[in-house]
């Protein structure tokens, strides 16, 4: 049950927000180019990591914008959030 | 403990003793032919029919917590096989005949209740999906019926089928033979089975590291040392991309807390166990009287074994729709497990391109149901470095190919 | 008779007011202000059920939520299961009955209410105890909005159950009292009694239920809401929780008339009920020497104080030998007698000399410590730590914003929880951004401080090793010392294994009083340390949540929102019965007298085919998209070109997942060279509209679009049939209808003559293979539309149609229905779509997919037309189709299913769309479909079965 801070709005509870997965994974430039293990791995591979976890999350029930976070998946704490034009800050480890 | 005092005792209250001896608490060997890694009931039954039926006992369990402590002992037990895909009702069929004989095999009460299950329909396209798996199974020689709303009242009259609800129950699929067990007996059955053949189930031994040389699995390390294996397979459920990474893999699956609930003991109301998708209650009344309900999944990675309230009380309006007479049950106990789901809601089980290594993960929600069936197979494919015929559409090499198992896909229902 | 144990004056009952209550059938009378539990002592009744495994009497052993063994079933004024007889407010005309274990649902449905509030402040402080009260105080005071929640009927917390002289203020009450006043009358204070926090989570997130009507019984408000979940959100919590006393384990411990210490002396203070008239005391600690010498001093025979340390506190030693009480110091409890009520108690010295002895009683209280009542920090995943000296685990770190005050955190004395509380109301107002707040004087009592460690003793050791136990961890579950010696027996190590192996501490009580005695048992039994152990995880609800209670509002028909059109009430008028597509109510058929759903789909199908024909199409979702780079992003979107549409005209368009399956269809019509109107089908509106905005802010930020759900601004009415052109013609004289100057897939504004003209927008498009216009108007006008094109519809016998007939007409016509004809596992060229695919463009949304090997299978499934031999039979819907005529015994090998199958006025016959195996290869074959114990043999077709050279498009 986190409050979660959008970017444009503020601190939210966590209902309003939709989770979209693991953040920073490019659309190919070009899947046509890619090997089928290679688009296997951008359609259905994302990372898992136990701890920080840089993430999507859309406030569908405010802005409707996506944003980014950064989220420790042990406690579900959230430790950045950044717009989708900003860099990841760089605390994380995660790809 | 003597039964004569035993008296007044309401049905159903009391559970059967457990053995007065389980297993023994060994430290790690130096070395085995087996390590699995998780004792929970996949890693436990594993451990069992590779010493049963593979005669290979010089295997370790290590867990890094206690004995069948993670989701082995957080989920709604239900037990089923009426998939929709020929390769999900296969290696789910299998399990469900071997928990038909699994008390008698292990020696242990594991309190598997054939009571049915129930899988309400509430649009019209629920009703066509479910008309198409009932048909599915049936020519897959699974027991399935389709029922209508008055068959549903028939076979648990407490559900609520008044067309006049906000999405009234239109018919639900049966499968008699379905039901549930015990789960802490389920694995305590298993482990004690193991034991006594020579595995040792080593708790409190976090795996930090798994070795391996020229693409062959040399071992694990561990948080009580290095322990040198011949073959090591995963079956850490939730826990598996990170063991997974240790070897280098990459895992198409992500990590999800799953919750559920029990309510106090209560008069026997609920004969059989109802799931609805639509609307994510699932309901089954325990042995000892309490209502054990599991909630949709939540929808953020988590490894905190705890989810997000709101689930549990869309969850519980959810379920007062569909069993009004719940109203003044008391939610008296709330967890959390770890589920790690695969993009298709099908398993991952097999070989990995490391030598040695054996993989086992995406059960999300279905791991409790298969979990003599995939110890079995499993057994064989670590024994035969050969998936069994039951696990073999469940590769890891299918999401290249697309030949994947979509069970959410084809609305056939999670749990 | 009932036995009179109420004192004549004393405690905070109104004894004007008397209630009616009965336990098993017994009518005895309380006053307001009791509990069940306290009543009943009144009454003399110790003991409320019999024990769920062996049939053993059970009594009161608590005055609250901890008591593990008086269960109850409320029976009137409305069912309610397992109710701690300790916890419920006495009413009027409560029945109750004794549980032995189970509660008892009731078989009617429940006609209270229930709701939910959200409160969000800086501070909350869970506990109106000394330190909870002083931290509210002190922080209100700085101008924090405080929220003070208490899970009894009356503030004071461990004050109601003693009578210590307060300085300067006389009783305990009158500080509380005027605490209370003060808080009450500070702006931005909320003070919630007969709340229960029950759940902590992260960011401030408390969750409670609030007891609002349950204290009235059958007098209850019908239209106030019985209980209420309060949703806090708080920038600071203070947890003042208090502590529960722990008991001490011997043989026979179990027996009514044995009860904690502290508990008593509630029962004296707070309810001036008396426990018992001669009674033995058992402590390991100071604690209990209050208690003894309490109750000597309302004038019950208090012979002896059992006090297992060997050297027992000198200055209380003094107080109860001036009040006629012996104190046995290094001595114990071995046993007890009696049945329904205890008659004896066994004592022994535990070490040294001594010899033992029996002594009568009828109360014995028991007291060996106190357990910090942590779940909420346990729950908010608080480290704890075991304090040796307390026998109990307390908060072992600090977490953010969170202060555990009190007893909660083994504080014991007054003066330190008073001093706690201001201290942490201090900070945690200055960290919720408020000055110094005016500090709040500290009452000082007269209270007996303790002048001895405390002695941790878990259970009475026993010589020999009993047959029949009798030593009880958790009465509740009936289970014993040995049986935890079983489990490590066993070879258990881990509390987790050992709780489930003897089930302490999963009954109603959740373990509150046995818990740390198992862990100590464990510790013991094993020879390690407690501190060495992971004691079992404090899980929400602190305490038991009704059901309906977390339900809340959101039931019947607030389940869910129920969406309907601008035209529904005209529908409903006419007698249609519904379909629930997502939370849409769609018209499904429009049944006339004496119809059956196969004649009214029958009729309307022909009406559509052979005349002109309406229905409610409003659902369909709606996407307005904007902007310059509107054309390229739609490229990426759909599988065939957008971009290239001319602004009049209409494109049909689908969409897949990246994985290359369909997931939406619909059309796309272009409205200016940076604007088009997208359609989605009704259930998956919403999630397109996300899907495309994520793509669009996600991967493509730099394309300027704007997308915006339009859906309800429109009424949407298709108006099909042959008729339907004279139809609209007579309601558009702007509009010239004629084909060549209005074209297939082509959109045209005009103003409709209906209530003096509306704006529409007219679509010509056609999902049934008739010439149909697809009418759209502003939602207001959408009900006058309908009627006016009724109107100007009768002399063609213009006809209403469903969902049913409309999915019949496309079918006949072959077109998929997304998520009926699809499963998630179909692609386009499946469909027998590739004329939908681009080849030109270099990439959209799932193209990629659309090359790996599984999707150039030969044998994948396709969708193909099905006509059964027999042309009266109609298949079911989801029924498999196999090769042979004959059913083989299982596995049996299946090529697909049936997706849409239904009787057709058109064809004169039945017939179905499938999804086969190699489907296109087969067409003219003959297969198979299991019908119950039938088979039915099928012809396999094209999917287009009806005017399949596209004549009656343009009419």
């Amino acid at each position: 049950m986190q409050l979660i801070s959008c970017p444009w709005c503020g601190p939210r509870e966590e209902v309003e927000f939709h989770y979209g997965g693991q953040a920073h994974v490019a659309y190919p430039d070009d899947p046509a180019a890619l090997s089928d293990e290679d688009w296997a791995r951008f359609v259905f591979f994302r990372d898992n990591p136990s701890g920080p976890f840089a993430e999507r999350w859309s406030h569908a029930a405010g802005c409707r914008r996506w944003f980014n976070a950064i989220r420790d998946t042990r406690s579900h704490e959230l430790l950045d959030v950044y717009r989708m034009d900003e860099a990841q800050p760089a605390r994380t480890g995660t790809s | 403990m003597t039964t004569d005092r035993r008296t007044a005792v309401p049905p159903g209250a009391d559970l059967p003793d457990h053995p007065s001896f389980l297993w023994p608490n060994p430290d790690p060997a130096k070395s085995y032919d087996v390590v699995i890694v998780g004792g929970g009931g996949h890693g436990l039954a594993t451990a069992y029919y590779l010493a049963k039926v593979h005669g290979i006992t010089n295997v370790a369990v290590l867990d890094k917590g206690w004995l069948a402590g993670g989701n082995m002992a957080r989920n709604t037990t239900i037990i089923r096989s009426n998939y929709l895909w020929d390769e999900s009702s296969g290696i789910y069929e299998h399990s469900l005949k071997l928990w038909e004989n699994l008390e008698a095999e292990l020696d242990y009460p594991i309190l598997f209740d054939q009571r049915g299950v129930l899988n309400l329909a509430h649009s019209l396209q629920d009703v066509r999906d479910s008309v198409r798996r009932v048909n599915a199974n049936r020519l897959n020689g699974i027991d399935a019926e389709w029922v209508d709303a008055d068959g549903v009242q028939e076979l648990c009259p407490i559900v609520n089928v008044s067309p006049d609800v906000r999405y009234p129950v239109l018919g639900a699929t049966y499968q008699p033979r379905a039901g549930i067990a015990k789960h802490d007996y389920v694995a305590w059955g298993y482990a004690r089975a193991a034991a006594a053949m020579g595995v040792d189930l080593i708790q409190n031994c976090e795996v930090t590291g798994i070795d391996t040389v020229g693409g062959r699995v040399r071992g694990v390390r561990t948080t009580r040392g290095r322990v040198a294996a011949g073959k090591v397979a995963l079956c850490a459920a939730g826990h598996s991309s990170v063991l997974a990474a240790m070897a280098g893999l990459r895992l198409p699956v992500q990590s999800h807390p799953l919750q559920a609930l029990v309510s106090e003991l209560l008069e026997p109301v609920h004969p059989t166990v109802v799931m609805s998708n639509a609307v994510h209650v699932y309901v089954s009344q325990a042995h000892k009287g309490e209502l054990v309900m599991g909630a949709g999944i939540d929808s953020y990675n988590g490894y905190g074994q705890r989810g997000s309230f709101h689930i549990i009380e869309r969850q519980m309006a959810a379920a007062l729709e569909l069993f009004p007479i719940f109203a003044r049950a008391h939610l008296l106990r709330t967890w959390a497990g770890i589920v790690d789901v695969s993009p298709d809601a099908s398993p991952i089980v097999g070989l990995t391109p490391i030598d040695g290594l054996y993989l086992n993960c995406g059960w999300g929600t279905g791991g409790f149901k298969a979990t003599p069936g995939l110890g079995d197979c499993f057994a064989h494919t670590v024994a035969k470095d050969k998936p069994h015929q039951f696990n073999e559409p469940f590769t890891l090499e299918r999401f290249t190919t697309g030949a994947l198992v979509d069970e959410h896909g084809a609305a056939a229902v999670a749990h | 008779m009932t036995a009179n144990f109420r004192l004549p004056v004393g405690g905070r009952v109104n004894r004007d007011e008397a209630l009616r209550f009965s336990l098993d059938g017994r009518p005895m009378l309380g006053y307001r202000g009791d509990t069940l539990a306290s009543a009943l002592l009144a009454n003399g009744v110790h003991q409320v059920a019999t024990s769920i495994k062996y049939g053993r009497p059970r009594g009161i052993m608590a005055a609250g939520v901890e008591d593990a063994s008086a269960l109850v079933q409320i029976e009137e004024p409305f069912p309610e299961p397992m109710m701690s007889a300790t916890t419920v407010e006495l009413y009027d005309g409560l029945i109750a009955r004794g549980l032995p274990g189970q509660g008892r649902l009731a078989d009617r449905p429940d006609p209270a209410r229930y709701d939910a509030k959200h409160v969000h402040c800086d501070v909350v402080v869970v506990g109106a105890g000394p330190a909870g009260l002083v931290a509210a105080l002190t922080s209100a005071r700085s101008g924090a909005r405080v929220v003070l929640v208490d899970d009894q009927n009356q503030a004071g917390g461990a004050l109601l159950g003693s009578d210590e002289y307060f300085d300067d203020l006389g009783s305990p009450a009158a500080w509380v009292h005027e605490v209370l006043a003060e808080l009450r009358a500070t702006p931005g204070v909320l003070v919630l009694e007969r709340t229960t926090a029950f759940g902590a989570y992260d960011d401030g997130f408390l969750l409670a239920l609030q007891r609002r009507t349950d204290h009235l019984g059958a007098a209850a408000p019908k239209d106030v809401a019985r209980q209420r979940i309060w949703r806090i959100r708080a920038k600071q919590t203070v947890i003042a929780t208090g502590a529960h006393e722990r008991p001490v384990v011997f043989a026979d411990n179990d027996r009514p008339g044995i009860m904690l210490a502290g508990a008593a002396r509630t029962y004296l203070h707070r309810y001036g009920v008396l426990p018992g008239r001669r009674i033995v005391v058992f402590t390991t600690n100071d604690s209990a020497y209050t208690a003894a010498i309490e109750l000597a001093e309302t004038g019950v025979d208090v012979p002896m104080l059992l006090d297992a340390r060997a050297v027992p506190p000198e200055g209380l030693v003094a107080e109860c030998a001036a009040r006629g009480i012996e104190v046995r110091a290094g001595h114990a409890v071995t046993g007890t007698e009696g049945r329904e009520h205890i008659t004896d108690v066994h004592i022994a010295p535990l070490a040294g000399t001594g010899h033992p002895d029996t002594i009568m009683c009828d109360t014995l209280l028991v007291s060996g410590g106190w357990n910090p009542v942590v779940h909420l920090f346990s729950q908010l995943r608080g480290a704890l730590r075991y304090a040796p000296e307390l026998g109990a685990f307390v908060p072992g770190e600090e977490l953010p914003d969170v202060q555990v005050v009190g007893s909660a955190a083994g504080a014991l004395d007054l003066a330190s929880c008073v001093r706690q509380g201001g201290e942490a109301g201090r900070a945690a107002s200055e960290a919720a951004g408020f000055t110094r707040p005016a500090p709040v004087p500290l009452p000082t009592s007269d209270a007996r401080v303790a002048e001895a460690a405390a002695m941790v003793l878990w259970q009475v050791p026993e010589g020999a090793e009993p047959t029949a136990d009798t030593r009880f961890v958790d009465l509740q579950r009936d289970a014993t010392v040995s049986d935890v010696l079983r489990a490590t027996g066993a070879g258990l190590r881990s509390l987790e294994h050992i709780k489930r192996y003897t089930t302490i501490g999963t009954a109603h009580d959740q373990g509150k009083t046995s818990g740390m005695i198992a862990a100590g048992i464990v510790a013991e039994a094993l020879g390690v340390k407690i501190a060495e152990q992971r004691p079992t995880t404090f899980r929400p609800p602190y305490t038991s949540v009704p059901f309906a209670a977390l339900a809340g509002r959101d039931r019947g028909e607030l389940h869910d929102p129920v969406r309907i059109t601008a035209m529904h009430s005209w529908h409903v008028a006419q007698g249609a019965l519904f379909e629930d597509v997502g939370q849409w109510k769609r018209p499904w058929y429009y049944p006339r007298p004496g119809e059956d759903m196969a004649d009214a789909v029958l009729r309307e199908c022909r009406a559509a085919r052979e005349s002109v024909a309406l229905m409610d199409g409003s659902t369909l979702g709606k996407i307005d998209v904007q902007g310059q780079d509107s054309g390229e992003f739609l490229d990426m979107l759909y599988t065939n070109m957008m971009s290239n549409l001319k602004v009049g005209r209409i494109r049909y368009g689908v969409m897949c997942g990246v994985d290359g399956m369909v997931i939406d269809d619909g059309t796309v019509i272009r409205l200016a060279e940076d604007r088009f109107l997208v359609t989605t089908t009704t259930g998956n509106a919403a999630k397109i509209l996300e899907w495309m905005e994520e793509w669009l802010q996600t991967e493509w930020p730099h394309l300027r679009v704007f997308l915006t759900s339009v859906t309800e601004h429109w009424a949407t009415v298709p108006l099909v049939g042959p008729r339907s052109r004279d139809v609209l013609a007579s309601l558009a004289p702007e509009l010239d209808v004629s084909n060549e100057a209005f074209g297939f897939m082509s959109w045209r504004d005009t103003v409709l003559d209906v209530t003096g003209g509306v704006a529409a927008r007219v679509c010509r498009i056609s999902f049934s293979g008739e010439l149909a216009y697809e009418i759209n108007v502003n939602a207001w006008h959408g009900r006058a539309l309908w009627e006016a094109l009724m109107a100007a519809g009768e002399p063609y016998g213009i006809t209403p149609y469903g969902t049913e007939t409309m999915h019949v007409l496309r079918a006949e016509k072959g077109y998929p229905i997304i998520g009926q004809d699809t499963d998630g596992t179909v692609t386009p060229q499946d469909l027998g779509m590739s004329w939908a695919v681009s080849k030109k463009k270099p990439d959209f949304i799932g193209k990629r997919s659309f090359a790996r090997s599984e999707n150039n299978r030969p044998d994948r499934k396709q969708l193909v037309g099905l006509l059964p031999a027999n042309p009266a039979t109609v298949l079911p819907e989801g029924a498999q189709i196999i090769e042979s005529a004959h059913l083989p015994e299982p596995p049996v090998r299946m090529l697909g299913h049936v997706t849409s199958s239904y009787a057709s006025a058109a064809l004169d016959r039945g017939f179905a769309l499938a999804v086969v195996r190699s489907g296109r290869d087969r067409i003219g074959e003959t297969l198979y479909v299991p019908v119950a114990d039938d088979v039915v043999p099928v012809t396999v077709t094209d999917s287009v079965l009806f005017d399949k050279e596209g004549t009656r498009r343009d009419g």
